[in-house]
């Protein structure tokens, strides 16, 4: 049992790392062959990478098109960013004092996140616009992430799970000699659904987290008039300046 | 298509809400498809190919690989539908295809089927589709009802521009043979001719001498309008539309005036008579970068030291932003000027050092409005700050009338609505289209007329003077209250 969800894990991981790698390979692989930031744009490299940082952390763009969106979308990713670093003590060994003082800020995290979830995918049903480009996959996605939620709600709350031996089964992993994980239901289909969405993050939506830090839209200073930038392909059209 | 009658605008812009969805409610817009000829003089196949399919796949693979904003576009979006309201064609038409997010997935659906995982395995699921015959009418139709304004671009949260992605998208059907007849009609003329009306050189000159006559009859000074001097000072390239149209014309006048009193020495080129570049719109880089050599060629045939653009919106874009690319260097011009510049940066710059005068007097009686044209606004730039587009126009239409008020603000700066006749869709095949999708302006226009007895809305682009004139009477308003910035500047300058 705990070779299997080991090997899992690490399958998953593997998954993720070399799934986004080779996206990423593939973005880099093409070049940007003018200039498009969006209007206005920062005039220096800083300023465009300020810009992304922006959007990253405060979702900018977000925020001037769509206020309840941006509520909930913010309520998502922050709670679930806070949820994870919460996480975070179940694989260092000693965990810091900051990590044991933001315990109960991770648990309150989980119920916004929950409730951002909630808002985002009734949005999909109610917000006739959205449901009209609302597919499976869409729908997918937020079940999986509900699921993840409410089954670590439920350890966390109802039925707890023997968190020193969640803690001894993840550092095993590190030894090559898994070992010790917990039998509890909940827990290990909290396990498994986690693993599942690790490993499908490189082949679906949820490529838009790194895709924000390639967009050329977001992240070109605007230097068109100092700057130039021909394509390798590109050089070889006739005429002058290439 | 005949007289098409908009529904009356509401009060305010406040109270015009996202549309209820009206699916298939522009199906039928679909703009003239064009002739072999047209395709031919631009190296496209003249006819749809046999395996129009499998080419179609197969040229959308080399663009994955020459562009990366195409890549990360067709992977990052979340479908959070925060564009879908957005759009001037959706707020106008009500057609969910018009919503960016969907009209993106026409493309992405190919995209999906193609070159990713879960698109060849879980198929229409994640919005997988095989090229056919249907989705190809797709296309075509909700292809050209995009103008490429880029507003939608500005409020998605990874910046998601569908401007490339209908660029691509066109550039496909370009590939397999199934071309726009507007936008390669001009294209190929510009080509052959020099400019988009087709107008040669005798008759240019011919329009020009006129212009003088003109000038000197109504202000009794010899102001120039040269044509191909060699040594002078400035080439002016500017939109063909500004030799013969109304307002169009008037904005010439303005310049020439704004060089007479400055004393610059500039001139008109009959090789580079254009300053649009429509290859913009059916996202040809190769047609682009030819059309551009022109600019290039002309600079250096006639010795000119700067390069100074007209009134034109994707113009200006292609000028701001790609010109340097395509047909730079420019280190034989002089550094002490970038390259190139807006007639808007110079007249502004002699504005502030009194190079030029103006008298608001001379425009009593107007209240003017300014409409951000979408390729200025939100793709180029105008001075030495970021947002110097919105301020340099807004400061030089004050220093010539009277009195200026801006109009909502949702609609002004970036987030300026589309004239609805950009992106190569300013043809009279598309007239539904482009009255309806003028409606998000309209309604922002009567909110100032009716609030602020606004008589006037200066435009600085080509397009959208075209445009404005043509909808503006659907909507109630007269056409001539639409001009050019540069024919205020040009009323407010006292010659003679
Ligand atoms: S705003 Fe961007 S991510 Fe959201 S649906 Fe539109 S294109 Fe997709
Ligand atoms: S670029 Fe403009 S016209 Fe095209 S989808 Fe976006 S908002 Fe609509």
């Amino acid at each position: 049992m705990s070779a299997i969800a080991a090997i899992l894990l690490v399958l998953a991981t593997a998954m993720l790392a070399a799934g986004l790698a080779y996206r990423v390979a593939l973005w880099l692989a093409a070049p940007v062959p003018l200039s498009i930031p969006t209007m206005p744009a920062p005039l220096t490299r800083g300023g465009a990478a300020m810009r992304v940082g922006r959007e990253m952390l405060l979702f900018h763009s977000l925020f001037r098109a769509d206020k309840p969106l941006w509520v909930a979308s913010m309520a998502f990713h922050l709670g679930l960013a806070l949820v994870l670093l919460r996480h975070l003590r179940y694989v260092v060994a000693v965990p810091p004092a900051w990590l044991v003082a933001i315990q109960p800020v991770g648990r309150l995290a989980g119920w916004m996140m929950m409730a951002g979830l909630l808002f985002l995918l009734a949005r999909r049903f109610l917000v006739p616009r959205v449901r009209m480009v609302t597919r499976t996959g869409d729908v997918a996605v937020l079940v999986l992430l509900l699921a993840i939620g409410t089954s670590g709600l439920v350890t966390t709350y109802l039925l707890h799970t023997d968190i020193l031996a969640v803690k001894a089964f993840l550092t095993s992993i590190w030894r090559a000699a898994p070992e010790g994980l917990p039998p509890d239901p909940t827990f290990l289909l909290h396990l498994l659904l986690a693993i599942l969405l690790l490993a499908i993050v490189p082949f679906s939506k949820l490529l838009h987290a790194p895709g924000l830090v390639f967009s050329p839209t977001r992240n070109q200073p605007d230097g068109s008039r100092r700057y130039r930038r021909p394509a390798r392909w590109a050089r070889t059209l006739a005429g002058g300046g290439q | 298509m005949s007289a098409f009658e908009p529904p009356p605008l509401a009060d305010e812009v406040e109270l015009a809400a996202p549309p209820a969805l009206v699916p298939g409610a522009m199906a039928h817009s679909r703009p003239y498809v064009a002739a072999p000829a047209h395709n031919q003089a631009l190296g496209f196949p003249a006819e749809r190919v046999p395996d129009w399919e499998r080419r179609a796949v197969e040229k959308l693979g080399e663009l994955l690989e020459r562009s990366r904003a195409l890549r990360v576009f067709l992977d990052s979006c979340v479908k959070c539908g925060a564009c879908a309201d957005k759009c001037h064609f959706f707020i106008g038409t009500g057609d969910p295809n018009n919503m960016p997010v969907a009209r993106q997935d026409l493309l992405r659906s190919l995209y999906r089927r193609h070159f990713t995982v879960a698109g060849r395995l879980l198929g229409r699921h994640v919005g997988a589709r095989d090229m056919d015959e249907a989705l190809l009418q797709e296309w075509y139709t909700y292809f050209h009802q995009c103008t490429q304004c880029r507003r939608c671009s500005v409020f998605c949260p990874f910046g998601i521009d569908t401007a490339e992605i209908s660029m691509a998208a066109r550039e496909i059907m370009d590939a397999i043979g199934l071309g726009q007849k507007y936008s390669n009609e001009i294209i190929g003329k510009v080509h052959k001719i020099g400019n988009n009306l087709g107008l040669p050189e005798p008759a240019l000159a011919n329009t020009l001498e006129g212009l003088e006559e003109d000038v000197l009859e109504q202000s009794g000074a010899a102001v120039k309008f040269p044509l191909d001097v060699h040594g002078a000072d400035v080439l002016l390239v500017t939109p063909s539309a500004d030799f013969f149209a109304e307002p169009h014309v008037d904005g010439l006048i303005g310049y020439a005036k704004v060089f007479h009193q400055a004393g610059i020495s500039w001139t008109l080129s009959s090789h580079a008579s254009e300053a649009a570049n429509f290859a913009l719109f059916i996202g040809s880089y190769e047609q682009m970068h030819k059309i551009a050599q022109r600019i290039r060629q002309a600079a250096v045939e006639l010795g000119v030291k700067r390069i100074v653009f007209g009134e034109c919106g994707h113009a200006w874009r292609v000028a701001y932003a790609f010109l340097n690319t395509l047909a730079g260097p420019w280190d034989f011009l002089d550094p002490a000027y970038p390259v190139p510049q807006h007639i808007v940066e110079v007249t502004h710059e002699l504005i502030r050092r009194r190079g030029i005068v103006l008298d608001r007097d001379a425009n009593a009686g107007k209240t003017v409005t300014f409409h951000d044209s979408c390729n200025v606004a939100r793709a180029s730039r105008m001075g030495d700050a970021p947002g110097g587009q919105f301020v340099l126009p807004r400061e030089v239409i004050k220093a010539a009338v009277p009195s200026f008020v801006d109009m909502h603000r949702d609609t002004t700066h970036d987030r300026t609505f589309c004239c609805g006749g950009g992106g190569g869709l300013l043809t009279d095949d598309l007239l539904e289209l482009r009255i309806k999708g003028a409606r998000p302006r309209m309604q922002a226009l009567k909110e100032v007329v009716e609030q602020q007895g606004v008589t006037h809305m200066a435009a600085i682009c080509a397009i959208c003077k075209t445009q404005f004139a043509k909808v503006l009477p659907a909507y109630g308003f007269p056409m001539e209250m639409v001009v050019s910035l540069h024919q205020l500047v040009g009323q407010a300058i006292r010659l003679g």
